[in-house]
């Protein structure tokens, strides 16, 4: 029981982390119904561009907690500018293309994006210094540390806020109006290329916030992080509805659960034959039992019809 | 088809002119450039068999396919667990293509099935996610049971044989003297035009008819009572037969497999060539095949250059060859959508389109 606890809750840590990623895909999916297979990579971005300034500030005497929220706020504007950059560049000029077009050029710029930090970063793993507290608490029989009560906190107060911005305040129904119909929002004065690019922005905002819990919670970043943690972010996003951003957060603490039960205990229930090193594959499995069963998730409408 | 126009005798003249080029090709390769080129030609034509059988899914059909490599990958697995000392099985290649095709087949099949009513988007994502399993699978499947091996690869695969004839010894013939890499290419060789000439046939025919219809409007394709399901089944099968063909033959010369040379970056490799050449056009996609192939090794000597002019090798050449890829995905699409070489058909709809 206490191990299906520690993995309950290690799956939610996982998971509010997903959620982060997979609200940048369903905000650019919803608004202008494209995979911005990049995402992952801006997360990548933003945990190695963080890294870097607070490797930079380490040596500096500010306390730990300080030193990484500096982090995150130098990685977040660089991000940002990314977001808005890649829109600006890759997908805006393909808005009438055919729907292949732009996925393609996608993927080329998260490939674009992976290299880049090869040549600014290297090949090595960059270690995520230990600045934060160590703290733990012990809750019926399992073990939760400070990081992951923040990470959880920290999450669950971004997506409330987000949640605000969408559906309170002017640019929120700006963003709402696009995405059901641009020409009418058009219409209706609202700069619908302002509002996508603003939407990037927003998305790879939150992914560099995501990149640096990623890389503290696994006190770790590499070149090659983004894809895995954009792939699964995407799952999310699929699993709650793409396009809906309430069903990207349960989705994302979903998959997080689901994964980390099934690695917990895929050893057991397989009689050993497979191990926890499989953990990867459950989030493709989630992904294609969801689309073949539920293509529009589970709190999404119907949206699977081919545009 | 007749890529030259205008009047045949001359037409005949080109093509004999391109087939004694192609029979002489490998001597003036290791002539003027040396083995190592020759090497990358082989791999080039390896690369235009991957490539040609992922246009039939891609530019044909129009399915984006992120996990091609996946088909690779059974194909070079099956034919490496089939015919080397890792369970002592050594079953000959001519039982072992066509059995890594079929395999490759019902693998495309599997994948295909549950994910083709989705749409395009979605299942370049669902395929990607697929590459990744195989690959996952063939890194963690050598415990309880050992059968791939893990990461450390099969060696020692089997080299093709044609009784005592076998591609990895030289052997003179009249006089000339042909290495390993000279019969692998003409056996490569052999095969691309095989594969030209069935992609060729298969564009012509009903079943390709039906991929084009499908790629430009699904639903007008189905009121046209064509049974679009099994009709994108079948492109997603055939061309993951061509994949499992490639990868037989991609163990057998290299002699060793592993999990490595089945990743992601691979599949979106495959993929560049062929949107650069062009979707769905076959000489484009050939075209693209070798110049992805040859461009990335060239690379190579830029380090050198950087050796000579900074005393020091600042970017990795395997560093700029993905580099180079992306930014051809991203700058094809943008400034040239229909490829190099396009097909003059897709050329005017695409022209049409922006006028």
């Amino acid at each position: 029981m206490d191990i299906f606890l520690q993995q309950l809750i290690n799956g939610l840590v996982l998971g509010s982390i997903y959620a982060l990623v997979a609200l940048g895909y369903t905000m650019v999916y919803g608004i202008m119904q494209l995979i911005n297979f990049a995402h992952g990579e801006v997360v990548m971005i933003g945990a190695m561009v963080a890294l870097t300034a607070i490797h930079a500030l380490a040596g500096s005497g500010l306390p730990g907690p300080v030193i990484v929220l500096l982090g995150v706020l130098v990685s977040m504007p660089v991000c940002m500018a990314l977001g808005a950059g890649i829109e600006r560049i890759a997908y805006r000029p393909l808005r009438n293309a055919p729907r292949l077009a732009p996925l393609i050029t996608a993927i080329g710029v998260s490939i674009i994006l992976q290299q880049l930090a090869v040549l600014i970063w290297g090949r090595d793993y960059l270690r995520f210094p230990p600045l934060l507290p160590e703290s733990r608490f012990h809750v019926g029989g399992a073990v939760i540390s400070a990081l992951q009560i923040f990470i959880v906190v920290l999450s669950a107060l971004i997506m409330a806020g987000l949640w605000f911005l969408v559906n309170r305040t002017k640019l929120g129904r700006a963003m709402r109006a696009t995405s059901q119909n641009p020409q009418v929002a058009r219409l209706m004065g609202v700069n619908t290329d302002q509002i996508i690019s603003i939407t990037f922005v927003i998305g790879a905002g939150l992914a560099a916030v995501a990149g640096v819990m990623v890389s503290a919670y696994y006190h770790l970043a590499h070149h090659l992080m983004g894809s895995m943690l954009g792939l699964k972010a995407f799952t999310a996003a699929v699993l709650g509805g793409i396009g809906n951003l309430a069903g990207a957060m349960m989705g994302g603490v979903m998959l997080g659960i689901i994964e980390s039960l099934g690695a917990g205990y895929i050893g057991d229930l397989s009689g050993g034959f497979f191990g926890s090193h499989y953990q990867d594959v459950f989030a493709f499995f989630v992904l294609i039992v969801v689309l073949v069963f539920r293509p529009s998730g589970l709190f999404g409408e119907r949206v699977s019809d081919r545009a | 088809m007749n890529i030259f126009g205008g009047n045949k005798e001359k037409a005949w003249i080109a093509y004999f002119a391109i087939g004694a080029l192609l029979l002489v090709m490998p001597f003036l390769i290791n002539w003027g450039l040396g083995r190592f080129w020759l090497r990358i030609i082989d791999f080039a034509l390896l690369y235009a068999m991957l490539a040609l059988g992922l246009n039939i899914v891609v530019g044909f059909a129009g399915l984006l396919d992120l996990g091609y490599v996946a088909f690779y990958a059974v194909g070079a697995y099956l034919y490496a667990i089939l015919a080397s000392p890792h369970f002592g099985i050594h079953l000959p290649f001519w039982a072992l293509l066509p059995l890594g095709a079929g395999l490759a087949g019902i693998f495309g099949v599997l994948l295909g099935a549950p994910t083709l009513k989705l749409r395009g988007d979605y299942l370049a994502i669902v395929t990607l996610g697929f590459g990744e399993i195989v690959r996952i699978f063939m890194n963690n499947l050598d415990r309880p049971i050992n059968i791939t091996n893990g990461p450390q690869g099969i060696n020692l695969v089997d080299p093709i044989r044609f009784g005592e004839f076998s591609l990895t010894r030289k052997h003179e013939i009249f006089g000339v003297t042909l290495t390993d890499l000279h019969q692998y290419y003409y056996l490569f060789l052999l095969l691309t035009l095989a594969t030209i000439f069935i992609c060729m046939r298969l564009q012509d025919s009903r079943i390709g008819r039906a991929w084009v219809a499908i790629r430009e409007d699904e639903t007008a394709a189905e009121a046209m009572g064509i049974n679009t399901r099994n009709i994108k089944l079948l492109a997603f099968a055939m061309g993951a037969t061509f994949g499992g063909v490639a990868g037989g033959l991609f163990a057998s010369m290299q002699a060793f497999v592993s999990p490595e040379s089945f990743t992601l970056n691979e599949s979106i490799a495959i993929l560049c060539m062929v949107v650069l050449g062009g979707m769905g056009h076959i000489p484009g996609v050939v075209l693209g095949a070798i110049l992805l192939t040859a461009l990335p090794e060239a690379l190579r000597y830029t380090s050198d250059l950087q050796q000579w002019l900074f005393q020091k090798v600042y970017i990795d050449p395997a560093n700029l060859r993905m580099l180079l890829f992306g930014i051809v995905m991203v700058a094809t699409m943008l400034f040239r959508p229909e490829g190099l070489w396009p097909s003059p058909q897709r050329q005017r709809e695409l022209t049409d389109r922006e006028a």
